[in-house]
């Protein structure tokens, strides 16, 4: 589907947190697109800004104090930002939906998740309540409630923590989104479910041609099932590129270090391998590369100067100084 | 190695009511069917299994923050399973739970710091000392403390799990249950933060049980690894051993699961078929019976019991395993 016009676009998004302390650069300078039909893969460092670009996205970031001060997105063309409430709520959970990382967060505890997840479905189509219900009986069904039609009288707390994901994963998919933001959405499941889970999102994403954004710290569903892949790094991306280039040839410090944490089951270590040093301040960037303080390839140069975004012949960005000359850097083994 | 911890035939079930005026108990959800497990002091034991399969509620039964149904309870030979009050107090701060959930499990009105040094003031440590030992604390689990006087919603979802690690381990625990603890981390903190509760256990001769889904984690952190399948342990051993040489149907379906960090290469999976059954009714005989690929008929009609299997720390509840030794009963090491 690569023909297609990108359905969303973020273009240079900044959001910001107006706090007592400070300014809380959440969100940096974020750019990407996606097209109907695509993943992708958003990794980082935890705090990273990640969550906040999703909610930026459904314009859902708490304010104040939170704001986004600069940047457009667009959703098939045209920007989200000059719309009111009113329509955002339309376009939320029916054009563009979201799988919130805390599942708490999103489903009220004093309501039953029936009533929930039919006010979902009949807020969008033109369903009674029946049919509703047969539909909220299928999503959860589908995403592998066991007992679903019994379940669905339950409250979130009786639910396990992966059962409340998945009724989060039914409740986004309940309107057939054109674009699916999914924010950490397997993280409490096991590998087998999950595996269920990535499939039923990816024959869906075939069948009606959605865009899938995936936030994950799971390298391993980055491998399965993105198309490209954007690093963060202290509210910016510092390395975009297609999944296979991420893994075969990664190019940022950052995404070395990232890598090499992974702890593999052929290969069991006394330690595992930590990025030293604390993740930045976010009020208080250093000056020059924000990894710097951290990086073990760092030069004089990233102390002072703040690298941009380049692009190599495969379409491979990287954001590190590295780079920015001909000079020629030992691959990561 | 001593024995920390002892449970026996433990069984949580949930009551399900029908009607709305005069509630009448029609069944019970059989979250935890009678588990036996022991643990040393010292050791990590990893507990896996299936989305909703117990794991979490075993862990609050344990830690006696759920009432058990039947079975008892031991804690350094002394039974607790129906200690109360001061004691029960008192037991609170050796046994600590870091819950699957952290956004519910904190309170949205306290600082990190009040969160985190009130356990410490319940129990009469002084000011000074407090705050030394906060910042230790907000140090290793890699948050600045500039964070300090932040609420939770003004954290990530990695964030706010590192802030319920530092509060578990405020109070010099001797027994983690560690439910889900690093699920939010990118992989260099999770590492960070898996190295760190490596060299406290190591320091302090810490006890952890670990609950988690990624496999390489607790492949990495357990001595001893217990699989679970809806409520039952069907499968516990030495962690190379139960890794290398898996026996269970289940236990085999989960390993061949785990995505890797490696795109574009398929490996085989064995998917299970068929849904999962309903905990409030369980199938008879193997509760796995309805899934297992190799189920014959006695699987329908006899439950397998856990059998030693011989010249390792390996036992398994499974029918068709003819390697065990015949008629020892679950005497678990
Ligand atoms: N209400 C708020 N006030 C101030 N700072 C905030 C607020 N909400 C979020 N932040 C900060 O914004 C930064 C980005 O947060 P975000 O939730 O996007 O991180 P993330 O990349 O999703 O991390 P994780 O992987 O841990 O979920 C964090 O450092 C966080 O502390
Ligand atoms: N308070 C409750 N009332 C009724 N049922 C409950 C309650 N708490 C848990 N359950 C049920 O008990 C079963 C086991 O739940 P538990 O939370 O222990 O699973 P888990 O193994 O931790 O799963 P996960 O990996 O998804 O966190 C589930 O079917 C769940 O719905
Ligand atoms: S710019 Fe310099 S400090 Fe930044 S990542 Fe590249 S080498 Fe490291
Ligand atoms: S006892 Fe039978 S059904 Fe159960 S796991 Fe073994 S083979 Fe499968
Ligand atoms: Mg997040
Ligand atoms: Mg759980």
């Amino acid at each position: 589907m690569a023909d297609h016009l990108p359905i969303l676009e973020v273009e240079d998004l900044h959001t910001h947190f107006f706090t007592k302390s400070g300014v809380v650069k959440a969100v940096d300078g974020v750019s990407f697109s996606v097209k109907p039909g695509e993943t992708l893969g958003i990794v980082g460092e935890s705090g990273s800004g990640k969550s906040i670009t999703a909610m930026s996205i459904m314009k859902l970031v708490p304010s104040p104090p939170g704001r986004i001060v600069s940047g457009d997105i667009r959703f098939k063309g045209e920007s989200l930002l000059p719309k009111k409430e009113k329509e955002m709520r339309k376009i939320r959970g029916k054009d563009i939906s979201m799988i919130f990382q805390d599942p708490m967060t999103s489903l009220n505890p004093v309501f039953s998740v029936e009533k929930q997840m039919l006010e979902t479905i009949m807020t969008h189509e033109n369903m009674n309540k029946q049919q509703a219900r047969i539909r909220a009986i299928e999503l959860l069904d589908l995403v592998g409630i066991p007992d679903a039609a019994k379940r669905l009288k339950n409250y979130p707390h009786e639910f396990s923590g992966g059962m409340r994901q998945r009724v989060m994963i039914a409740m986004a998919l309940a309107c057939n989104p054109k674009v699916l933001i999914a924010d950490e959405p397997t993280t409490a499941l096991d590998v087998t479910i999950q595996a269920q889970i990535l499939d039923l999102l990816k024959k869906l994403q075939q069948e009606l041609g959605m865009a899938i954004i995936m936030i994950t710290h799971d390298l391993g569903v980055v491998a399965e099932v993105c198309d490209r892949v954007m690093v963060m790094y202290a509210g910016k991306p510092v390395e975009f590129s297609s999944v296979k280039e991420l893994f075969d040839k990664p190019k940022h410090p950052y995404t070395w270090g990232l890598l090499s944490s992974i702890p593999q089951i052929h290969n069991r270590k006394e330690r595992l391998e930590a990025i030293k040093g604390l993740p930045p301040d976010l009020r208080d960037l250093p000056k020059g590369c924000s990894f710097a303080p951290r990086c073990s390839h760092v030069k004089d140069e990233c102390l002072i100067k703040d690298p941009a975004l380049s692009e190599d012949e495969t379409d491979h960005f990287v954001r590190c100084l590295l780079y920015e000359q001909e000079e020629k850097v030992t691959v990561h083994e | 190695m001593s024995e920390l911890l002892r449970v026996q035939n433990l069984k949580k079930h949930f009551p399900i009511y029908k009607g709305a005026i005069f509630p009448k108990q029609t069944g019970a959800v059989q979250a935890v069917d009678g588990i036996s497990i022991t643990v040393n002091q010292g050791e990590t034991l990893g507990l896996v299994g299936e989305s909703g399969c117990g794991k979490s509620t075993a862990g609050r039964t344990i830690l006696k923050l759920l009432e058990p149904t039947d079975g008892k309870i031991f804690y350094k030979g002394q039974d607790i399973t129906d200690v109360k009050g001061e004691e029960l107090r008192k037991l609170r701060k050796e046994m600590q739970l870091i819950f699957q959930d952290p956004y519910a499990s904190l309170n949205p009105r306290k600082t990190i710091e009040q969160t985190v040094t009130e356990p410490m003031k319940i129990f009469g440590m002084s000011k000074e000392k407090r705050q030394q030992k906060l910042d230790k604390l907000l140090e290793v689990v890699g948050l600045d403390s500039y964070h300090k006087s932040r609420y939770p919603h003004e954290f990530s979802g990695g964030q706010r799990q590192r802030i319920g690690i530092a509060r578990a381990l405020a109070l010099d625990p001797e027994l983690i249950i560690c439910d889900e603890p690093v699920s939010a981390l990118d992989v260099s903190i999770q590492a960070q933060v898996i190295n760190l509760m490596e060299d406290l256990q190591k320091e302090f001769n810490l006890t952890y049980i670990f609950i988690a889904h990624d496999l390489s984690v607790v492949h990495h952190i357990s001595d001893r690894v217990a699989v679970m399948y809806l409520g039952e342990i069907v499968e516990i051993g030495d962690v190379e051993e139960l890794y290398g040489n898996p026996k269970h149907p289940y236990t085999k379906a989960l390993l061949s699961s785990i995505p890797e960090a490696r795109p574009l290469e398929k490996r085989e999976r064995i998917t299970l078929e068929g849904d999962l059954p309903s905990p409030s009714n369980p199938p008879q005989g193997c509760k796995f019976h309805t899934r297992c690929p190799w189920a014959e008929d006695i699987c329908k009609q006899k439950k397998p019991v856990l059998k030693q299997v011989p010249g390792a720390e390996h036992q398994v509840a499974c029918h068709l395993v003819k390697e065990v030794v015949e008629d020892t009963e679950a005497t678990l090491v």
